[in-house]
Parts: structure tokens; C-alpha cells; sequence
């Protein structure tokens, strides 16, 4: 299980603009690279990331190669009701994280 | 190839070159090629198979506007004019909009000139993030133009662009 680490406020006002920011660890080898044997070591990246709150989508991106290993990222979401926010990350060699973590709206 | 400093005097070393160049079994390939112009083009063995070129960031500008005009402005590229180390750059995205349901940024896309390839990423956002904003890290491979397009849910295209020296480029050095 890849490592996450997911950083949103744990409470906030409604309709407060949160910002929420999450890594993961992930090599993301470009499939560009030559390995120790000459040969080019074989793609294996986080091909899509997508954050939901309470199930609605808010937050979808398609990653390159060009992102940097241990791909970071960081958006804004409208605090609209309390509940989780849910990040899914699945790329190539079948990988697949998923966290969640919870928000308390007022 | 080894590169070594031979310890013998520089004439020596030439006559001895030289020599071993016109007996040698490869004195039929010195006579054509030398040793000069073989140097010359061991060094210009590029680095990537391929190789995204302005035109393919035309390209795929076009793939995402579909031939919608493109204009400058509303969206701030936020990235270090000079990077040190290409394999992890901070990019900022903001794009100037209400983010209201009538008037919001639907993606942000993000793409290179000279890295592999020309795609960075992409970006789907709604009124529900409340602000355009995304902040990343990049890699990139050779000092180049990144560029940022934002698309509006009233089917306008803007960009901004910066150009971005890097000193260690991202991908083209071993894994040794």
C-alpha cells in the first residue's frame, strides 16, 4: 500500500473556499529513462487522481510522465456540507490508493 | 570509450595514434571517418528517442481548443523563472474567474515544448472548488516554454506562458 499523506482543514465554515492538499509516494518512472542494463526502464506512472466530497466529484486530473515522482497536488473545494473527502490514484501495473480523510462544515 | 588522458608526451601519444591508425585494423575506417569528426559525432548522440517539438505543442494546443482563438491573460503560470533541479519544479496554476455556475474554469491544462512529451496534465474542475487554482511539481527535461491553457464553461480558451531555464534536467541522466 502506497504511501499518502493528505493535508484539509479538519473543520471549516460553510461555503469557506478550503484549500486540500495531497501526496503520495510513487516513483512515476517516465519510461524514457535507461537502467543499469542499458535497456529503458518501462513506464509506470499515476496516470489518473480524482477527489470526491461526499461521493460528488470535485477534483479530476490526468497526470503525464511530467509530474514529478511522489506526485503533489493541491486544489481549492467550497466547504458545502460535512462529511469525507475521498482521493483515488490509479496508474499503470495496476496501481490503485485510495484515502479518505473527514470535514466537519458549520 | 574511455576518455583517459594518455601519460605519454602529447607528440608521442599523436605519432603513437597515429601509427596504430594506419597499420591497425581500423586504419580503413580513420582513413574515411577521423578521429576528429567520430569525436564530433559521439557527442551528439541525443538523449531521448523522441522529442516534443514546438510544433507538437501547437499540436496538442489545438487537440484541447479544437480551433477556438486562444488569448493571454486571466491565467497566472506561477513557476521559477530558474530551476535548479528539473525532476521536481513547483507550478501554480491560477486562472481569474468567478467560479460561479454560469461562469467557471471547466479544465486547466498544462503542457511543454521540450520534455518527451508535450503533456503535463490535466485538469477537470467545477463552481465546487470555488477558486482555479492547482499547484503541482513538474519534471522537466531541458530549459524550455511551459504553457498553461484554461477553459471556460463559456467556451473561451486563455493561456499564459513561461519560459524556464533548467541547470539538471529531469530523465536524461542514468539511473546509475
Amino acid at each position: 500500500m502506497a504511501n499518502v499523506l493528505v493535508n484539509a482543514p479538519k473543520t471549516a465554515k460553510k461555503g469557506q473556499v478550503v484549500e486540500v492538499k495531497a501526496l503520495i509516494m510513487h516513483v512515476m518512472e517516465t519510461g524514457y529513462r535507461p537502467g543499469t542494463n542499458g535497456r529503458i526502464i518501462p513506464r509506470n506512472i499515476i496516470q489518473d487522481f480524482s477527489a470526491t466530497w461526499n461521493g460528488r466529484e470535485i477534483f479530476r486530473m490526468k497526470m503525464s510522465p511530467a509530474i514529478a515522482a511522489n506526485p503533489f497536488v493541491s486544489f481549492s473545494a467550497v466547504a458545502s456540507e460535512s462529511g469525507t473527502i475521498a482521493f483515488r490514484w490509479s496508474g499503470d501495473e495496476g496501481f490503485l490508493a485510495e484515502h479518505q480523510v473527514a470535514i466537519t462544515v458549520t | 570509450m574511455t576518455l583517459r588522458r594518455p601519460e605519454r608526451s602529447e607528440a608521442k601519444s599523436r605519432d603513437l595514434f597515429v601509427r596504430r591508425q594506419k597499420t591497425g585494423p581500423s586504419a580503413k575506417l580513420g582513413a574515411t571517418v577521423g578521429r576528429r569528426a567520430f569525436l564530433a559525432g559521439a557527442v551528439t548522440i541525443v538523449p531521448f528517442a523522441a522529442h516534443a517539438t514546438p510544433e507538437a505543442l501547437a499540436a496538442v494546443i489545438k487537440e484541447v481548443t479544437g480551433g477556438a482563438p486562444l488569448r493571454d491573460g486571466k491565467v497566472t503560470l506561477d513557476i521559477p523563472p530558474l530551476v535548479e533541479n528539473g525532476n521536481a519544479v513547483p507550478l501554480t496554476v491560477k486562472v481569474d474567474s468567478p467560479m460561479t455556475a454560469d461562469d467557471h474554469v471547466k479544465a486547466i491544462h498544462v503542457f511543454n515544448e521540450k520534455n518527451p512529451q508535450p503533456h503535463v496534465f490535466n485538469a477537470w474542475l467545477s463552481p465546487a472548488n470555488g477558486q482555479a487554482r492547482i499547484a503541482t511539481r513538474i519534471k522537466l527535461a531541458d530549459s524550455q516554454k511551459v504553457v498553461a491553457v484554461a477553459e471556460t464553461s463559456t467556451g473561451e480558451f486563455w493561456s499564459a506562458h513561461t519560459d524556464v531555464i533548467v541547470t539538471i534536467a529531469a530523465c536524461i541522466e542514468d539511473v546509475t
